[in-house]
């Protein structure tokens, strides 16, 4: 069988390809090549001279304890969108999944938030949870909580996590949802007849069949909390209170375009770009795989 | 150790639609009972509720004196053998076998020892660690009947075990479950719409159509006896021969053996023979041959009847209007376009009313 497709001339394939492989170039090569070349070099606070300076920028950056902060809390923050995003979807597509009345209407109100981009998530929840003008928290004030996250970080902390994470329920509900009508709906009574209860069956059944799923969501949540939360935190916080809620994304734009360290920030950039490098490697390596079980 | 009693048992879906239309069946302790019917007759939705998998809106069932109705599936003590089989993908053959054991809290050492029991009975000892999708469609078969028996339970449902199995499997399958189902002498409920499994398995058979019992009773019995033209035509491949006893032909023919009410002549194909005297009290039909089917120890013929009459109720397999079944020895064989007088003897003739609904004895 020839797979291959057959061109007269020489040039055509080239030229079909070439649209693309411009975009490419121009838009991701070019510019992740300057960053490198960027990262090796110092400007001056005036940006009148540069010098090559080696790894200088790289060895500055691992010395520095606010940026191993940012790792830490990136690492941190990443873990905590991931899980609390994932079981809550998963919670609620076994609930979708059930034979309800009225289901195709939950199904589709529970994809909308996709639909959704991070900024406008970010106000939205502030209009929620703003100390002076959110409707939630003069509930959480009543309750007896001081609730403050523009001077206490810890709880804007809290609130990004919490918007971050409310985002990317509706696409792991739709993945896990897809994944549970994949597993015959027989596999489960045989279950519910062998004895097994539902918490049980959940645990036994369910959860081993999806896994699967859940690998290749718990990628794509790390990538999205990694690299697509900056909306969310540059509307709700800017990074504060203090450096409070500065990811290792955020910090790439405060000190590269509010703090003038160019170097510093390609540096950073490369150091995100070799992360993504190997969480892609990871899901190829792993999810491609078509069985896990 | 169970008897199963299904008493005026309905489902009707919150739509309306009537799916179980008020089945009474008694399944004795230790008896293979065998629920068939064409698809969409509802013999699967009752087997589903005898499991516990679908709720009953009327009616009793009753497992071994205890009205079940109520009671979760893990807890009627049943094991189901389902058509895809259901096994657990993720699980090795062994602890899929394990499974419904471990969720009763039995020992370890107890389960060890059912399984492999189970296993040397059915042949798979050696595969006891593989997954499911490295085995073949029979192996996984016998890994779901493994699942039921090591359970032990009351009753055994099995729900078109044998459908995803090439036909040649299936025959030996089928022997297998007889021999399994004799041997462990639990009472089991099968569901399926191949008439052959149901006679060969059924030490009790229920014939159903429309979410309705047409016929309860021992296989031969309904063969012998259809109660309707529906059992009559389902029951038996080919299937039988009906006609209308409206044309004078049939009516003379018939005449004086009591048989005045009757609106259909029913004649299985292997119940003729081509001769050209008609036993006294029996019917005789000349046919032209239209086409014949030589399978080696019996030839199928196709006649046509010389009268363009219209035939009786619309039934499953039916055959175009005047077309006639016959199955004679494989040594013999007419030639097409040849004209046969072929005829039935008085006690094989079967008389229904003329709706097919009531069988009249003569």
């Amino acid at each position: 069988m020839q797979k291959q497709a057959i061109f007269q001339s020489r040039l055509l394939p080239y030229a079909l390809v070439a649209p693309q492989l411009a975009i490419v170039l121009i838009f991701f090569y070019w510019p992740a090549l300057q960053a490198v070349i960027q990262s090796f070099l110092l400007q001056d606070a005036f940006g009148l001279s540069t010098t090559f300076v080696w790894f200088d920028n790289y060895i500055e950056l691992l010395k520095d304890p606010a940026y191993f902060e940012a790792v830490v809390r990136t690492f941190f923050f990443s873990f905590a969108i991931a899980v609390s995003s994932l079981s809550f979807a998963l919670l609620l597509a076994v609930m979708a999944d059930k034979p309800l009345r009225g289901s195709m209407l939950y199904r589709t109100l529970l994809i909308w938030p996709y639909a959704v981009a991070p900024p406008v998530v970010g106000v939205l929840w502030i209009f929620m949870l703003h100390p002076s003008l959110g409707v939630l928290s003069r509930y959480l004030r009543a309750m007896g909580i001081d609730w403050n996250p523009l001077l206490d970080g810890n709880q804007a902390a809290a609130l990004i996590i919490l918007a971050a994470a409310w985002k990317q329920i509706s696409y792991n509900f739709l993945f896990f949802l897809a994944g549970l009508q994949a597993i015959p709906r027989s596999v489960f009574e045989a279950a519910a007849i062998d004895g097994a209860r539902p918490m049980r069956r959940f645990w036994t059944v369910t959860f081993p069949l999806l896994s699967p799923t859940i690998f290749f969501l718990l990628v794509v949540n790390i990538v999205y909390a990694f690299f697509d939360t900056f909306g969310i935190i540059d509307t709700m916080t800017r990074g504060g209170p203090g450096t409070s809620t500065v990811t290792l994304v955020y910090k790439v734009y405060t000190d590269g375009l509010l703090g003038g360290n160019l170097g510093s920030s390609a540096a950073q950039s490369v150091i995100l770009m070799i992360m993504v490098i190997v969480l892609t490697g990871i899901q190829f390596r792993f999810v491609e795989r078509k069985v896990t079980y | 150790m169970a008897n199963v009693t299904l008493r005026n048992v309905r489902k009707t879906y919150t739509g309306g639609f009537e799916a179980i239309k008020g089945v009474d069946v008694d399944v004795a302790d230790g008896q293979f009972c065998v629920l068939v019917g064409p698809s969409g007759c509802g013999k699967s939705t009752l087997l589903r509720m005898v499991a516990g998998l679908e709720t009953v809106t009327g009616g009793e069932i009753d497992i071994g004196g205890r009205v079940v109705n109520q009671v979760e599936p893990a807890d009627r003590d049943i094991a189901m053998v389902f058509q895809n089989y259901a096994l657990y993908p993720h699980m090795s053959v062994y602890n899929n076998m394990a499974y419904g054991l471990r969720n009763r809290g039995m020992a370890e050492a107890e389960i060890k020892t059912r399984v492999e029991e189970a296993a040397r009975v059915l042949e798979l000892s050696s595969m006891l660690e593989r997954k499911p999708r490295q085995l073949s469609g029979g192996q996984r078969q016998r890994v779901a009947m493994g699942r039921a028996i090591v359970r032990q339970p009351k009753v055994f449902l099995f729900d078109e075990p044998l459908s995803n199995l090439d036909a040649k499997l299936r025959i030996a399958m089928r022997v297998e479950i007889r021999k399994l189902q004799r041997r462990l002498n639990t009472t089991s409920i099968y569901v399926t719409h191949d008439q052959l499994e149901a006679m060969t398995l059924a030490d009790i058979l229920v014939v159903m159509n429309g979410g309705q019992v047409e016929q309860v009773g021992n296989p031969l019995a309904i063969y012998e006896k259809p109660a309707t033209t529906f059992v009559a035509s389902f029951i038996g491949a080919p299937p039988m021969n009906l006609m209308s006893t409206r044309p004078e032909e049939i009516r003379s023919q018939l005449a004086g053996s009591g048989a005045a009410d009757a609106g259909i002549l029913g004649i299985r194909p292997e119940d003729f023979v081509i001769t050209d005297q008609t036993p006294a009290g029996g019917v005789a039909l000349p046919l032209t041959v239209e086409a014949i089917e030589r399978v080696g120890a019996e030839t199928f013929v196709y006649g046509s009847r010389q009268e363009d009459e219209q035939r009786v109720a619309a039934t499953p397999g039916e055959l175009p209007p005047g077309e006639v079944i016959v199955r004679i020895p494989g040594t013999e064989a007419p030639a097409i376009g040849q004209k046969i007088r072929v005829a039935a003897v008085r006690q094989k003739l079967h008389l229904f009313s003329g709706d097919g609904r009531t069988r009249i004895e003569a």
